[in-house]
């Protein structure tokens, strides 16, 4: 939508293909709900200050260097900048939310979230005059003389044909696609869920790299965070998240540990557990919490399991009480008496154990003790086109068309080759759409 | 409030409680966040905070279509409507027929009436009978007011402290958050608009004004011994001029944005409060440019019929939504103060 309203301010005429219905629009920018922003200064919604090179040093961070500077140092510059042009499309900010109070210096929160940003946009779009197609699949593309020419589109069903004299490809990653997911992972897939649309089925990333698009990012890997087994297949977004795993402990279906629940503080370490779920077998995890964790976390849409007794929660669990029960003894015994402090690595640990809980170690021994199931929660997958400082997408050393550009999750491995770093996709999505939609607009006229 | 939709509500506010993208909007999910479950007491707080403007609705990435199908405005209106028939005293007059009551109470003023000379009200009803009539209703309107407001604080275990309502009051004043933050609500459909915001300030001024006009009017009466009519620039009628103009566009203008409401937004209100404060209101003025013809005697006898309706239905009807939603923002400043 950047790359639409972008090309439509500065004069092109834009047809948007979406390929959900009205309702479900904007893909899993619906789901998001703030933007990371690099400032100098405090801004109205921001504090302190997020120079270029710190946030240049976070994103190596998660991304253990799998970034094309060129193109990371541009994003991160024109960030600056994001902010008041959403508001000008009609975007409203506001104060951090509760609970996410550490993103107040970093990230610029949507009133309302990512849908009512995206609500902003359709309606000055609407006003621009850019043409809006729901349920419109694009089926294939259209390549003559190094040039793009139309789009083989699926409208409401029916199969139609659009030309356009430029394309920008806006189409998102393939996490909703069980079947490419399966390629990959096997039958693993099926435990999978898709925190966001399950309009992502990356059939215009395929049909670029079909056509030659060269590839970013790992083509086998997608960022997943341990969200609740009962929630839905695909959509179930934020509220289906929970933060209680650093406050006990984690146990497959075995009944028992697998990774040290205390490693970092949360912020750091919830983006981990989606794939060591993802490597348990059954793609299925238990978090087990005592009542000292009670309202130390986010409320899950989810209430959990209860029980007054580790063997009667295993079993409401469908675990083994035995198994469980041995954990929880074996892991209650190596807990090292410190001072508890989940704000900081506190020195609360065990010793002992063949995998140590490194903080907040404390004993599960209160009752009602509490269980809620974890399974893989795809957020986003990374592969995607490579693409130019002028969102051009690139094949074999040059242009795979002079008229091709690309933005948003579909380019985003270029500038996030792994992990993830928060608020920042919608500034990939937000300064790529800009320079493609103004790129697209200047190869038009 | 029946089980379902105490469970619908309990549901709903979990979903809510647990993403909270709408938390900036609002005073309902500041407050919602303080809870982690939620009673029928916790649901009509919530409710009597809520505006149903839509914009939580617009925003929400679990609106219906959504398996989640949460929608807060429907949801709280509902739960509203049944919170107005709980609190009220007697429980069992909430809603009824504000028709019967005014077709009852144009009889009454006809009865009443008797031969009159031209520009003088009290030859057609006699001063001391409308005193009397008016003022026993006024006494038990404000005693049912009252019980309704003690019956709905008192689920909230708070106590009142000045602070507080000095808060609350400004809130009201300002029509705070029928403001959408100076842009306007997502009322009555998506694109944002102050016109609810204009036509509630009309409507509430209208009234004070009115109500400063009948106060200053009684003045005249037993202080000063001047006799109605007064002059039109008057002090009572210019108020009431001025009240009246108010009272006529506000509940037209509200109406009308009824009319268009968004019908995801759920079921509009009954409105026969609003219809009855445009027939007062208009009847008034009415009255005042006539009242020195032959009309003036069924003019203030509708007049009179049509306001005697509006008083005995005030705590039977939408009016009590001002007074729940004031209690509803004292405790609301009372929990800010405490976080």
């Amino acid at each position: 939508m950047c790359a639409a309203l972008s090309a439509a301010a500065e004069g092109a005429s834009v047809a948007v293909l979406e390929c959900a219905p009205l309702e479900f629009r904007g893909g899993n920018s619906r789901h998001t709900r703030n933007l990371r922003c690099m400032h100098d200064a405090p801004t109205q919604f921001l504090t302190g200050a997020y120079p270029e090179q710190e946030y240049f040093d976070d994103l190596i961070r998660v991304t253990e260097g799998n970034t094309d500077e060129e193109l990371a140092r541009l994003v991160i510059r024109e960030s600056r900048d994001c902010a008041a042009w959403m508001m000008r499309q009609g975007v409203r900010f506001q104060k951090p939310l509760s609970g996410t109070l550490h993103l107040g210096r970093t990230n610029a929160f949507f009133l309302g979230g990512g849908k009512a940003l995206m609500n902003s946009y359709y309606a000055t779009a609407r006003r621009l005059g850019v043409q809006i197609f729901y349920r419109a699949e694009v089926i294939g593309l259209n390549f003559a003389t190094g040039k793009f020419e139309s789009a083989d589109v699926l409208l409401n069903g029916e199969s139609t044909q659009i030309r356009a004299a430029a394309l920008v490809a806006a189409a998102g990653g393939f996490e909703s696609n069980l079947e490419w997911l399966k390629e990959i992972w096997g039958d693993a897939a099926n435990n999978f869920l898709i925190r966001g649309t399950p309009y992502n089925h990356g059939k215009v990333l395929k049909l670029l790299l079909a056509n030659g698009a060269t590839p970013a990012g790992d083509a086998a890997q997608f960022h997943a965070v341990a969200i609740d087994a009962r929630a839905p297949k695909f959509d179930g977004g934020i509220v289906t998240r929970l933060d209680c795993v650093p406050l006990g402990i984690v146990v497959n279906n075995a009944g028992d540990r697998f990774y040290d629940e205390g490693e970092d503080l949360w912020p750091k370490r919830y983006a981990i557990w989606g794939r060591l779920i993802a490597q348990q077998p059954g793609q299925i995890a238990w978090s087990i919490v005592d009542a000292k964790a009670e309202g130390k976390f986010m409320p899950s849409v989810f209430p959990p399991v209860r029980a007054n007794t580790i063997r009667e929660l295993a079993t409401g669990l469908g675990l083994s009480a035995d198994a469980v029960e041995a954990t929880v003894t074996r892991f209650n015994d190596a807990v090292i008496p410190g001072h508890f402090d989940f704000a900081k690595l506190d020195d609360c640990r065990t010793r002992g154990l063949a995998i140590d809980k490194t903080h907040w170690a404390q004993r599960i021994d209160m009752p009602p003790f509490c269980g809620y199931p974890l399974r893989p929660g795809i957020t986003f997958t990374y592969l995607g086109v490579k693409v130019d400082r002028n969102a051009a997408v690139l094949a074999n050393g040059g242009r795979l068309a002079s008229n091709v550009f690309a933005a948003g999750e579909i380019m985003a491995g270029n500038i996030l080759g792994k992990g993830y770093v928060g608020g920042i996709g919608m500034v990939i999505g937000t300064v790529f759409g800009r320079i493609a939609g103004r790129e697209a607009a200047c190869y038009a006229r | 409030m029946p089980d379902d939709l105490a469970r619908e509500g309990e549901r709903v506010m979990t979903i809510c409680n647990s993403c909270r993208y709408c938390e900036g909007y609002c005073a309902v999910f500041p407050a919602m966040e303080r809870h982690l479950h939620f009673t029928e007491a916790d649901l009509n707080y919530l409710a009597n905070l809520c505006h149903q403007c839509g914009e939580c609705y617009y925003a929400c990435q679990y609106a219906p279509p959504h398996e989640f199908a949460v929608n807060i405005p429907k949801l709280l209106a509902e739960t509203r409507a049944g919170s107005y028939r709980k609190y009220a005293w007697p429980s069992a007059a909430f809603g009824f027929n504000a028709m019967v009551i005014l077709a009852f109470s144009l009889l009454l003023a006809a009865l009443a009436a008797r031969k009159n000379s031209p520009g003088d009200f009290y030859s057609v009803i006699p001063h001391v009978v409308m005193v009397t009539a008016f003022g026993a209703i006024s006494i038990f309107v404000a005693a049912a007011l009252a019980i309704g407001f003690a019956r709905f604080w008192r689920e909230s275990r708070e106590s009142v402290k000045g602070l507080a309502v000095m808060d609350a009051l400004r809130d009201v004043l300002a029509l705070k958050y029928l403001d959408g933050g100076g842009e306007g609500c997502t009322y009555p459909g998506e694109d944002r608009s102050r016109a609810r915001w204009w036509f509630h300030q009309s409507t509430f001024y209208g009234f004070l004004l009115c109500f400063a006009a009948t106060s200053v009017a009684a003045l005249y009466h037993y202080v000063m011994h001047w006799r109605a009519p007064y002059p039109y620039l008057s002090l009572p009628v210019a108020l009431g001029t001025l009240g009246g103009i108010g009272l006529v566009i506000g509940p037209a203008g509200l109406y009308a944005l009824k009319r268009r409401q968004d019908p995801m937004l759920g079921k509009p209100t009954d409105s026969s409060f609003i219809a009855l404060l445009f027939f007062s209101s208009l009847s008034g003025l009415l009255l005042l440019v006539f009242r020195d013809t032959p009309s003036m005697r069924v003019l203030l006898i509708a007049h009179l019929g049509i306001v005697m309706a509006f008083f005995v239905t005030l705590p039977y009807g939408k009016f009590v939504h001002g007074i729940y939603r004031f209690a509803a923002l004292i405790r609301y400043a009372l929990e800010q103060k405490r976080h």
